[in-house]
């Protein structure tokens, strides 16, 4: 065993990397959920975002513009969600399992001249000053441009949902939809825009995958990283802050494991493989109070 | 993939139909059950190319149907017996993990043939074939102990089973053998294709200092993520990724699977198909080893050419004595070439390699 090896500060960094993907698509589908829609589809819209994402960047040369494409993709596919769930009172969770088997289908099918094409490069962020501190520097502030996009992002979730009005709304009609709907509230539309919000994000995620991490396209790529959101949110009992928590125990943890067994620690393989599942289950559910919001996963008819 | 599957068996239903009655016999139904998608650039990939030349070979004397992404398990059961129960007359099964499927679903159909890629379970109507890529493996550990100026090899490794072990020590055995000082790091990713988890994996090797990547894993990824690293070698696996070369990818091991499906399709078709095992390498040239490129030394190069050109002859075993097992136990004695039992089922590491594999 050689622990000398490791480097902490490229471990601490990698885990900011490895857990961006998930908290994307995490805190999009903690937006749907507190709207009281449960959209399992997260897996599918991830890998439509990582194709689109991908495809967008190819052509335009710009990574950004994937960006953008991949969260148009995503939110697009999710209006798809959106109409047979809100307005056609479909089954979410039957809709939800179909909108991951025809995001992996319809990727694929984008995909099919893209195998094996480079994207373009996307450079990290040396923020002056802060990237100049020792040891923290290029731990926290050395990243790409979207690790910092992502934080910012479950921020303003946090603070949209505790302080703002509209978040006030939303999380009402999470909890009770009949009651929302009679004082006034536009239950439907509220939660189209939080399906399409839930969408683009999960979109951001999976380009994250094609654009920065891996980088290329691959079919399949995000290989389950939407379940792991799914049961993240779940997990971090609907709150952002733990959701950042979990989603960054999660990468830490599996970036760590795959740094020790390279070091050759004497703990064998298979602990280590399910050591990411297990700490973030078994930290996320010791702090668990919350409860689902009240009307997740119920079909709403303004008649009934 | 659902819609996929039903739309080929709609259009096949429709085949058969005015098939039979052109000419009076079916066609023969060749099935394949991927464990990948095909477009993962790898092992899936390769195979994908076999029924492709099944195709080609024999045009409208066969019709095939091919499921990707089974997971390997009871799904890979039902999508077998689902093959089965169209009218498959040939299936090949391609991942070790469908082994015990293969085995019981061929039990309920004894008149469809199967084929089960790298496993060793047989029954009357179940074959196996698998491909010598420690051959390939060897030819990469040569190349990679001379290159490497680190001297620590990162292997990124699938599954604990015999194939993969097979790989490591003959790679081992090879880069030490010209290269005393070479160290292996092995990560067990436990899967056969995540590009996160592949990149994530020779990320970390690299982090840790190894310049050279060995991958038995199904994805290109490890070879974008040494890409962008930078200063780092690769090795084309299943498949020759040559988009990645000249560099990092220096060399590869293909997979060609081709020549035998067709001969076992043709079998089928003959009605000469017999249960029998198959383990072949590059003297058929079922492994190919993929071009070295320029930026691997001319001398280099000219040792790994002799090296491939001595395993095609046959005059070299890739595990030939002096060899000791990791704890120092004497194994293979000088000039003594390992025995059948050994090489199908190795569990073992040599010497030199740390760690332990996973049980």
């Amino acid at each position: 065993m050689d622990l000398s090896a490791i480097n902490p500060v490229l471990l601490l960094a990698s885990l900011m990397v490895a857990a961006t993907p998930i908290l994307l698509a995490a805190i999009g589908e903690l937006v749907v959920e507190r709207a009281g829609v449960l959209n399992l589809g997260v897996e599918g819209m991830m890998i439509t975002g990582a194709v689109c994402g991908f495809v967008v960047a190819v052509n335009t040369g710009s990574p950004w513009l994937g960006f953008l494409g991949a969260a148009i993709g995503g939110a697009l596919l999710s209006v798809l969600f959106g109409v047979l769930t809100q307005y056609l009172l479909s089954n979410q969770v039957a809709t939800g399992l179909a909108l991951t088997l025809f995001g992996l289908g319809v990727s694929s099918l984008i995909g099919q001249g893209y195998i094996g094409i480079k994207g373009p490069e996307f450079p990290d962020w040396h923020i002056p000053l802060l990237g100049d501190i020792p040891i923290i520097g290029p731990i926290v502030f050395q990243h790409d441009p979207m690790v910092y996009v992502g934080l910012l992002i479950c921020l303003g979730v946090w603070a949209f949902l505790k302080y703002s009005r509209l978040g006030l709304v939303l999380r009402a009609v999470g909890e009770n939809h009949d009651a929302a709907h009679a004082l006034g509230y536009k239950v439907i539309r509220i939660r189209m825009a939080a399906i399409m919000f839930g969408g683009a994000c999960a979109g951001l995620g999976g380009a994250y995958l094609s654009l920065v991490r891996v980088p290329q396209w691959t079919e399949g790529m995000t290989a389950g990283a939407g379940w792991i959101a799914l049961a993240i949110v779940v997990f971090a009992s609907w709150r952002p802050g733990r959701l950042l928590l979990g989603a960054y125990l999660f990468g830490g943890v599996t970036v760590l494991q795959l740094n020790l067994q390279a070091a050759g620690l004497a703990i064998p393989v298979e602990y280590l493989s399910m050591s990411p599942y297990l700490a973030t289950i078994v930290v996320l559910v010791i702090m668990s109070a919350g409860r689902a919001p009240g009307s997740l996963g119920r079909i709403f008819h303004a008649s009934r | 993939m659902k819609l996929k599957t039903l739309l080929t068996s709609v259009a096949l239903a429709a085949g058969l139909a005015t098939g039979a009655a052109a000419d009076g016999h079916e066609k023969t139904k060749v099935g394949f059950v991927y464990v990948g998608p095909i477009g993962d650039g790898g092992w899936t990939y390769e195979h994908h190319q076999g029924l492709l030349a099944v195709e080609e070979e024999f045009g409208d004397q066969v019709e095939t149907v091919y499921v990707e992404s089974v997971p390997e398990g009871a799904d890979a059961e039902r999508v077998m017996t689902q093959m089965a129960l169209e009218g498959a007359d040939l299936i090949f099964t391609t991942s070790f993990g469908y082994m015990d499927p293969t085995i019981n679903v061929a039990a309920k159909f004894p008149d469809v043939k199967f084929e089960h890629a790298t496993g060793f379970k047989r029954a009357d109507n179940v074959s196996t074939y698998s491909a010598r890529f420690y051959e390939g493996r060897a030819v990469q550990g040569h190349i990679a102990g001379r290159m490497t100026e680190s001297n620590i090899i990162g292997y990124i490794a699938s599954f604990p089973i015999p194939e993969v072990v097979r790989g490591i020590n003959s790679a081992y055995i090879h880069a030490s053998r010209v290269n005393p000082d070479v160290e292996f790091k092995i990560i067990w990713v436990y899967t056969w294709f995540d590009p996160a988890k592949e990149a994530e994996a020779a990320n970390v090797l690299i982090e840790q200092g190894a310049d050279i990547v060995l991958q038995h894993t199904d994805s290109t990824a490890p070879q974008a993520a040494a890409q962008a690293a930078g200063g780092v070698y690769t090795f084309g696996q299943a498949s020759d990724m040559a988009e990645f070369g000249p560099e990092p990818r220096i060399s590869s091991i293909i997979d060609n699977w081709a020549p035998y499906y067709i001969e076992r399709t043709q079998a089928v078709i003959d009605g000469t198909w017999v249960s029998e095992d198959t383990f072949d390498g590059i003297d058929t040239g079922m492994v190919e080893i993929g071009e070295i490129s320029d930026v691997v030394p001319a001398d280099v190069k000219a040792e790994a050419l002799a090296l491939i050109e001595s395993m095609r002859t046959g005059e070299y075993h890739p595990f030939t004595g002096p060899l000791n097992k990791q704890d120092g136990s004497a194994w293979l004695a000088e000039g003594e070439v390992i025995g059948v039992g050994d090489l199908l089922g190795m569990n073992f590491y040599v010497e030199g390699v740390s760690g332990e594999i996973p049980q």
